[in-house]
């Protein structure tokens, strides 16, 4: 199997505890930067990123914004409106052509599962997953894991607690990976609707009932539930979920002394999360925001500066499909 | 019988040894074919050449030409994917010797005039016998039934609204009953769209790691329990296609233990690969219905085995490139199988999963008397459409190189065991290995 030198952040799965800590201390030192008075280092001064964000975004695709110009480097933001892609131009030919711009790297948001990867397969400059359809949002789940880091000074042996739509969410996923790669336990509660039963093949325990998913945990992470989910019977109504779901003081008191609650946004009150609870104390949402900036930092820096180390885990091979015969396989 | 097949010089095929399951011949003969037909089988050196072509098969296999009862040749309508020559000549690169080649085309095959210019095609191509399914209902809407008689005067030899499920359960009650009077099957693509919603591979581990949309298993099984319920109330008869699940075997076993008049395809991929070969996002591992889990290949492989799954067709299903080389979610579905069918079908015998025997029973005889075709054995007198194939060839699949319009095949780069070196279809020889 050949393995294709390149540099690209395209999910979480398969990435190395190593590579993972490593882009945890290296926002470390990027955290530093945003808190100076001129809030600027020249690190990727004449590089060029490319926000390719094809579906609505606005807490990401901002974070992403601020990194690059924090670190000097040219952004250049990219919608599917007003651009050809809404002129029925395909994926890979935009990318193609944004390709033949040579940028130092692409930032992608997309509906489609697997799009970052396309990306990836068929262009040569670092491509970062900002998100793709149901499948992962890396940068997402490192900042979670550098704002757990930073309250609990160690992953390893944490209870966590993931709690909503775990069936759609990609903040979900790439949680679950970096959680378990790091040597946390992590616990899923929802409907078993939006909870499918594979997900204990992952690694993690399933939960049913949100008060006993939260006993003793160290973390709970609620994720939010989209309305439309109503409409194909996931669950009854949004009242019922809220119900069941909701993060409230009450529930919370069976957690750990100092847990932390981590939301990724966009946060539905009352649905979710009880307002006392995403306002109280033991909220760290804004240091997930702030922390989103420095971790994005660290990524570009990782990915464009060469020598910087790099993620080595989600390296895009040849595409192979392994056989189930003995004698197939790549010849 | 066409001039060309009864002007054919005489053919003797030397040493090979010759397995026709419908005759019960497994042993080294030499064929002799003559205006178009199997004139004699006899004991090795015991024919005379006599002005014949004489084709050495020692080592060689010498079969019945295989029958793919499930192929979309595309024409008319698509024809930038594959048209009814291209399909014919994959065929027959790929020991296929006739093809049934579902109604799906634009305009559908849904009417006399659409059967006839299939078969008039394929007549100008002269490769491979082709014949036609027409569609079960009218534009394959599920809605109203198409006229099967007058498609059954021009050619058709069943009907099937293939690539679309019938939801209606009352229209497939009727297609059952209304098929009868022509003794055709109803070939049903078994989905339950509810249950699939927009679902793009097999819901499972590897659909959950991906975040890709599952379409569970059920969505397949309760569409085989309807239709084998609704055979046996009409006395139709069901050809279940591309069985990809466990428990849909299962039903399909206990149809057949129960007399009931339902036979059942497997394809290659659904024998060889499973969800896992979606790891990747590789849009040359999507159809409908998706590779399943292990447990289903080895559900699948066990039906093979022991006769539920009756035959081996490959859903042959040509796409461009351009409708490949996109998002996984919005590519096109299906793989072209023809040419990949032989190699892929010999491992299971090589893993004691068939004998050879009913490996090309599966080929052979199953979809002949499926579709009720004359056709699918050595017998003296029967047509002379035969394959040689060398069990032992190894070679590599370079999907470039494949007789299909299209290389939409997850099996590129795949070292293969078994190569066609000869297809005669009707006494002709219509294609011969270059080695």
């Amino acid at each position: 199997m050949q393995t294709v030198a390149r540099r690209h952040l395209l999910g979480l799965d398969g990435v190395s505890d190593e590579d993972i800590l490593l882009l945890l201390d290296s926002a470390g030192s990027m955290k530093e930067v945003s808190a100076r008075d001129v809030k600027k280092v020249p690190t990727l001064r004449g590089k060029t990123i490319i926000n390719l964000f094809l579906e609505d975004s606005t807490r990401t695709r901002l974070s992403f914004e601020i990194a690059a110009k924090r670190l000097s480097a040219d952004s250049i933001n990219l919608s599917s409106r007003g651009s050809s892609l809404s002129k029925g131009e395909t994926l890979a030919d935009t990318a193609r052509n944004l390709a033949a711009m040579a940028p130092d790297a692409i930032v992608i948001r997309h509906a489609s599962p697997g799009a970052a990867r396309l990306l990836a397969d068929i262009i040569d400059c670092p491509i970062i997953n900002a998100g793709d359809g149901a499948h992962e949002h890396p940068t997402q789940a490192l900042l979670d894991l550098l704002t757990i880091r930073e309250h609990k000074h160690e992953i390893d042996g944490l209870n966590v607690v993931i709690v909503g739509d775990i069936l759609h969410s990609r903040v979900a996923r790439s949680n679950i990976f970096g959680l378990l790669t790091l040597g946390a336990k992590v616990r899923v509660c929802g409907p078993p609707t939006l909870l499918p039963a594979e997900f204990a093949e992952l690694g993690c325990e399933l939960h049913y009932d949100l008060a006993s998913a939260v006993k003793g945990a160290d973390v709970v992470m609620m994720l939010r539930i989209q309305r439309e989910r109503q409409g194909h019977n996931y669950f009854p109504t949004l009242d019922e979920y809220a119900h069941f779901f909701c993060l409230t003081e009450e529930i919370l008191a069976e957690a750990a002394s100092d847990v932390i609650i981590l939301h990724p946004g966009p946060m539905n009150r009352g649905i979710e999360v009880a307002s006392e609870v995403a306002d109280g104390p033991y909220s760290v949402m804004m240091n997930q925001v702030a922390n989103g900036v420095a971790m994005r930092m660290a990524v570009l820096y990782q990915l464009i500066v060469p020598g910087a180390g790099g993620i080595r885990g989600s390296e895009v091979t040849d595409r192979q499909v392994e056989p189930v015969v003995a004698s197939g396989g790549r010849a | 019988m066409s001039d060309r097949t009864r002007h054919a010089k005489p053919i003797l095929i030397r040493g090979g040894r010759v397995l026709d399951p419908a005759s019960d011949v497994d042993e080294p003969k030499d064929v002799l074919i003559e205006k178009g037909v199997i004139a004699a089988l006899a004991k090795p050196g015991s024919l005379d050449a006599d002005g014949a072509d004489v084709i050495e098969a020692k080592k060689y296999y010498v079969t019945p030409g295989f029958i793919d009862m499930h192929v979309h040749l595309r024409e008319p309508g698509y024809e930038y994917k594959e048209t009814v020559a291209t399909g014919c000549m994959s065929a027959v690169v790929g020991g296929v010797t006739s093809v049934a080649c579902m109604a799906n085309t634009n305009p559908v095959n849904d009417n006399a005039a659409v059967t006839q210019y299939i078969i008039e095609k394929a007549a100008l191509a002269g490769l491979a016998n082709v014949f036609p399914i027409g569609a079960v209902s009218v534009g394959l809407k599920g809605e109203q039934l198409s006229e099967f008689g007058e498609m059954a005067e021009a050619g058709i030899v069943a009907v099937s609204d293939d690539g679309r499920p019938i939801m209606d359960c009352n229209l497939m009650r009727r297609a059952l009953e209304y098929a009868r009077m022509f003794d055709f099957p109803v070939i049903a693509h078994e989905e339950d769209l509810a249950l699939c919603e927009g679902g793009v591979m097999n819901e499972g581990i590897t659909s959950m790691r991906l975040g890709l949309r599952g379409i569970p298993a059920p969505s397949e099984s309760v569409m085989v329990a309807r239709d084998i319920e609704l055979a046996r109330y009409t006395r139709g008869r069901l050809h279940v296609a591309h069985l990809s699940t466990a428990e849909s075997v299962e039903m399909v076993r206990r149809g057949k233990a129960d007399g009931i008049d339902v036979t059942a395809e497997a394809t290659p991929h659904h024998f060889t690969l499973d969800e896992t070969a979606v790891d990747d996002y590789n849009t040359n591992a999507k159809m409908y219905p998706p590779l399943r889990s292990r447990r289903d290949v080895e559900a699948v492989r066990e039906g093979l085995a022991d006769g539920t799954i009756d035959t081996i067709a490959t859903d042959h299903a040509p796409h461009h490139r351009d409708e490949k080389g996109v998002q996984f979610d919005e590519a096109a579905k299906g793989i072209v199988g023809m040419e990949t069918v032989l190699p892929l079908t010999l491992e299971l015998v090589r893993q004691n999963v068939l004998t050879m025997r009913r490996m090309i029973e599966s080929l052979t005889i199953a979809p002949a008397r499926n579709l009720g075709l004359d056709r699918g054995t050595l017998a003296v007198g029967a047509a002379a459409d035969v394959v040689i194939f060398d069990p032992e060839r190894e070679w590599t699949l370079d999907a470039s190189t494949l007789a299909s319009k299209s290389n939409n095949t997850p099996f590129d780069g795949w070292r293969c065991q078994g190569k066609v070196t000869r297809t005669i279809v009707g006494g002709r020889s219509v294609w011969e290995d270059a080695q």
